[in-house]
């Protein structure tokens, strides 16, 4: 019987010897896409049997080596890393088999290394999300950068390096220049850089001091996507379809609001934070950048760009939902992690295949594509309403909590008032960017004769996609896992 | 006397005795097993000599047994052991990596030549380790140095006549600088035993000739370890020099200066006298600051790897000079830490284009585009060692750079730790520079046949770059000796 | 102190002064090397002029003598001179294959040579 610890090691280890060994089998690309989809499977398989020991209250945890002291490389699977895990090991399975089709489908040069690349990645947001302290948490996250570079910039060629360029500066950039001096400060204060509920600040940092430490956090943590360090993340949608439905979908953005969440709750802590009104300010700016991001979306003609935006600015809600700090509001910011990882990956998987089959890659040029591609464009209609925060799709039942997280409390102050706002306001701009592209996909005719006729894209493209727009609906009816689990990170696990 | 006792002055002397015996062979291939018979010796001995010191305190060797403080003595104390392990541990791996380059970068008629003057420039380095005799540092120095400039004039290009020449105008000045500090403290204390000295210094501290000799040594020594804006020999000497001298001398030589301004600054002087009565503390912190910028912004704009790289030490010499300024234990470590960490990242990464220019017959950046496609494992450990030089956590270039804003966080200098790492970025460019060419180029049409170096250069180098990694995450023997030695220099009990 | 008193620090110093001016001052390698040579010079002195000690005698104890000169610095200059040979040595070495490869030994000729 192997114990739970190795298993937590496992976990980090299947996705490493697997990209190990998808290098190996670079000459029989059958093989190699075999062993691909095997060790998802097997990851998924792995986090899994981690999860009804976590929802019985286990933490699991290993402690590898000691780096410094006080500064440990340790592991522990906590309730909120537990549910990233799930999805990031779950959407990879889904995703592989998107992947092998999408890049078969369009002759993808480089096939090995995109898949080596992408189980390396796996790895780095496996490690980031069951990463017992902080400085694990920053090794995992600086690691899941170095890896997606290569996958960033597949195509080469220079638009390519350009993006690669901005994606690795302004994430690596960030995080050097502020997080790792947080990271620095944090441990000389405290003496540690566990993660602990209730965080291990208290008392050692307050007021001014407290709030630019989570400035230095927050914007630190690129990957969240806040503005003014987004700018990565549209240009980074160079890359293929696959790599921005799981790396900028899920893996990425995600491991960068899972790492703020995170920080928020087991190293400042909610209760010191709120004490101090520390996070105020973050309200502010990630509405700020929910409205902006929404605004640019809305006159993005280019799909995955106006997919980008849409993603900063739903990164944006799961920041400001936690930055309220109220318990309703952190049970929404780790709800909407789950159902905007399956809702925005449903919809690039639609936009991938849309360029498989049709090689069409802006709006304008949607017209009548549901009339041939009605499956792609139904789960597109269900990601998108998911996006809108509509039923019956998850992205219903996480509004519901923002919004009653926003509301509850004594008295309403002025900045939940404003997050009400927000949240409102961006939902209608949310609608106004997403039903145009169903309406012309469904109700308006093709323009005759423009391109040859086509139909779906490959199958395991569409079963991707079908399977990924079940579960944003099935999340909607069933959202017991990970309520549960959201429940128990602010119930003292 | 068993020979374990006389370790301390075998290490040095066994390198000088295999100098003459391989100059008198004349025949590259015994020379060769000569040599590295030797330093693989000194290796052993120094690793000996780091475990009987960390375990029974320093060892003492009374040269002649003339009892110190009139005869000389050979002491090797925590810092020293550890800077011994480096120096004999490079000059190893850099002999052992060096054959094949040497073949094609060297006529074979004066390989032997080559042999003899690497034993020296071993014997000088471990020499200055060893010895705790002001004159005798002073001696071993500029032997040393002599044979570095004779290994580095063997490059085949005409321009490594040139770097040599400078080199040695810049080397003699720094070194007749360090003499005549040396001579000033001689002329106040009467001695030249640095524990000694040490002892003396109380009646005379402040004393205007011993200010002066505090500043004379200051300014040599930041010569031999190339401190920004004294580093005008290093990129020629490196960019010129055969590959395998780049690789040792950018391991050690300038390492080995820091370890020399450490021993006089906060043993001989103390830091009373070189902080308060001097402002050596904002000078030093003004200088490594300019090199952390200017030097890593020049060389973001180079095109010679080789060049690029040197920069990027002159660059690198500030951050170990920052730790030193601060003036407390955790700098002090970061310091010590960061000439380990440096050693082994820019060891690597020399060795690594010395591959490069094997196969590829050069190092500039359109000749290396495509690297990764013709020598991809070379390419990837010149990234793992340019992640190092960033400092990315899980390399060794992270634990000093962490070990840098601690002490300034410390120090309550908060804007300190946001230029530390704004400089980091600068890193990002240049390596990056380095990754596109290598990544995002298909090689050039004369080039695309090229292959990978030869496995006896890819296995020291590949030791080195897990190195790099290895140091990273396990810290016991680096941070655990730095530290330990720190607060030896500084008179902390831990 | 008279000023007769340092006499021989202020011929020390003047003569490093010198040599590090025609160090940095002189563009052709083998006057930098002469005052490379000086400048080493002066240091001797610097050293072995505080040795000798006014009616003071060879360092061997005999009676009647009380004073003694010391002997130290001269051993010590001893091998500063040997290192300063050697150095005076390889740089001229130096400078006769630069003059092979470059045709000049003008500072300024060899910096052209390497623009081109």
């Amino acid at each position: 019987m192997i114990g739970v610890g190795q298993l937590v090691l496992a976990a980090l280890l299947v996705p490493t010897c697997g990209a190990g060994l998808i290098a190996l089998c670079h000459r029989t690309p059958d093989l190699r896409d075999a062993v691909t989809v095997a060790t998802a499977g097997l990851l998924l398989w792995i986090v899994a049997a981690l999860l009804p020991g976590v929802l019985a209250g286990d933490r699991p945890a290993l402690a590898l080596i000691t780096v410094l002291p006080g500064l440990d490389l340790a592991l522990e699977v906590e309730s909120f890393g537990m549910l990233f895990a799930l999805l990031a090991s779950g959407l990879w399975l889904v995703t592989s088999l998107y992947s092998i089709g999408y890049l078969r489908a369009n002759h993808e040069l480089r096939q090995t290394r995109f898949h080596a690349c992408f189980a390396l990645a796996l790895a780095a947001t496996t490690g980031l999300a069951f990463a017992g302290n902080l400085f694990t948490l920053f090794l995992f996250y600086e690691l899941l950068t170095l890896v997606t570079y290569p996958l960033v910039t597949h195509h080469g060629g220079d638009e390519a390096r350009r993006a690669g360029r901005t994606y690795l500066g302004l994430l690596m950039g960030t995080s050097i220049m502020l997080l790792l001096p947080a990271v620095v400060f944090i441990a000389a204060v405290a003496g540690t850089t566990d993660f602990r509920p209730g965080g291990i600040l208290a008392g050692r940092v307050d007021g001014v001091a407290l709030a630019g430490l989570l400035a230095l956090c927050v914007f630190g943590i690129g990957k969240a996507a806040l503005m003014p360090v987004h700018r990565w993340l549209p240009a980074a949608m160079v890359a293929p379809a696959p790599v921005s439905a799981l790396l900028h979908a899920v893996a990425v953005v995600k491991a960068g609001v899972f790492s703020v969440v995170k920080v928020l709750v087991f190293t400042f802590g909610i209760e010191p934070l709120a004490a101090a009104g520390g996070s105020d300010w973050l309200v502010y700016v990630a509405g700020f950048t929910i409205m902006a991001a929404s605004l640019v979306a809305l006159n993005a003609d280019n799909l995955k760009r106006r997919l980008a935006y849409s993603t900063v600015s739903q990164l944006s809600y799961v920041i400001m939902s936690a930055a309220l700090l109220a318990p309703l509001s952190l049970i929404a910011a780790v709800l909407h992690i789950a159902a905007h990882a399956l809702g925005k990956i449903t919809l690039f998987f639609a936009a991938g295949a849309i360029y498989t089959a049709s090689h069409k890659t802006e709006v304008s040029q949607l017209d009548g594509i549901g009339r041939r591609m009605p499956w792609t464009m139904g789960a597109f209609a269900v990601g998108a309403l998911s996006m809108i925060g509509l039923p019956p799709a998850a992205g219903f039942v996480s509004k519901w909590y923002m919004l009653s997280g926003a509301m509850s409390g004594p008295s309403i102050s002025g900045t939940q008032w404003v997050a009400v706002a927000v949240i409102v306001g961006s939902t209608l701009l949310n609608a106004g960017y997403f039903l145009p592209i169903i309406f012309r996909a469904f109700f308006r005719l093709p323009v005759a004769g423009d391109v040859p006729a086509h139909g779906e894209a490959p199958w395991p493209m569409v079963i991707a996609l079908t399977t990924t727009a079940t579960g944003t609906i099935l999340l909607f009816f069933m959202p017991g896992v990970p309520l549960a689990l959201a429940r128990q990170m602010l119930g003292g696990g | 006397m068993t020979l374990v006792q006389q370790l301390p002055v075998l290490v040095a002397v066994v390198p000088l005795a295999a100098a003459p015996v391989a100059l008198l062979l004349r025949n590259r291939h015994l020379a060769f097993l000569v040599v590295l018979a030797a330093s693989g010796f000194a290796f052993g001995a120094s690793v000996l000599l780091w475990q009987q010191v960390a375990g029974s305190g320093p060892v003492s060797y009374a040269i002649g047994s003339w009892p110190p403080p009139w005869g000389i003595e050979y002491r090797v104390d925590r810092l020293a052991s550890f800077f011994l392990v480096l120096v004999s541990g490079m000059a190893a791996l850099v002999l052992s990596w060096g054959r094949a380059s040497l073949e094609a970068e060297i006529p074979a008629g004066q390989h032997y030549l080559f042999y003899t003057l690497f034993a020296l420039c071993l014997t000088g380095l471990l020499g200055i380790a060893v010895s705790g005799d002001a004159f005798n540092i002073f001696v071993f120095l500029e032997i040393s140095s002599l044979s570095t400039y004779v290994l580095i004039a063997m490059g085949r290009d005409r321009r490594a006549l040139a770097a040599s020449y400078n080199y040695l105008i810049m080397g003699t000045i720094g070194a007749t600088f360090i003499v005549i500090g040396i001579g000033l403290l001689y002329l106040m204390t009467g001695t030249l035993n640095l524990a000694d000295i040490a002892a003396r210094m109380p009646a005379v501290e402040g004393s205007r000739p011993v200010l002066a000799a505090l500043a004379f040594l200051t300014v040599g020594l930041s010569l031999k370890m190339a401190l920004f804006p004294l580093h005008q020999w290093l990129p020629n000497a490196y960019t010129h020099a055969p590959s395998v001298v780049s690789s040792f001398l950018a391991a050690t030589a300038t390492k080995v200066s820091v370890y020399v301004l450490l021993r006089f600054y906060f043993e001989v002087f103390g830091e009373s006298q070189v902080f308060d009565r001097l402002p050596l503390e904002q000078v030093m912190l003004c200088l490594a600051l300019a090199g952390m910028f200017a030097a890593s912004a020049v060389a973001i704009f180079q095109t010679d790897l080789k060049r690029l790289f040197a920069y990027s030490s002159v660059g690198q010499m500030g951050y170990i000079i920052l730790g030193l300024s601060f003036d407390s234990v955790t700098g002090l470590t970061a310091t010590i830490v960061h000439v380990f960490n440096h050693a082994i990242t820019k060891g690597a990464i020399f060795m690594l284009l010395g591959g490069v220019a094997l196969s590829m017959g050069g190092v500039t950046l359109p000749r290396v585009q495509g690297l990764a496609r013709v020598m991809p494992l070379t390419a990837f450990g010149l990234v793992v060692c340019g992640l190092s030089l960033i400092g990315v956590p899980g390399t060794a270039g992270f634990v000093s750079k962490w070990y840098l804003v601690k002490a300034a966080l410390e120090g309550g200098q908060w804007w300190l730790v946001f230029l530390v790492v704004g400089s980091s970025l600068l890193a990002v460019i240049y390596v990056w520079r380095v990754v596109e060419a290598a990544y995002f180029h298909a090689p050039r049409a004369d080039l695309v046949a090229a292959v990978e170096a030869p496995l006896s250069m890819l296995v020291p180098a590949g030791l080195l770059v897990a190195g790099t990694v290895y140091f990273g995450l396990e810290t016991t023997f680096t941070v655990g000796s730095a530290a330990e030695a720190a607060s030896v220099l500084l008179g902390v009990p831990r | 102190m008279s000023l007769a008193g340092h006499f021989s620090y202020f011929a020390t110093i003047s003569l490093m002064i010198a040599g590090l001016f025609i160090v940095m001052a002189r563009g052709n390698l083998i006057k930098k090397l002469v005052g490379l040579g000086i400048f080493q010079t002066s240091v001797y002195l610097l050293y072995v002029a505080p040795g000798k000690l006014i009616g003071g005698t060879a360092p061997i104890i005999q009676e009647g003598f009380a004073v003694y000169a010391n002997p130290l610095p001269h051993v010590l200059i001893l091998t500063a001179i040997v290192v300063g040979v050697a150095t005076l040595a390889l740089g001229l070495a130096l400078v006769v294959r630069i003059r092979e490869a470059y045709g000049s030994i003008e500072e300024d000729d060899i910096l052209a040579k390497d623009r081109e």
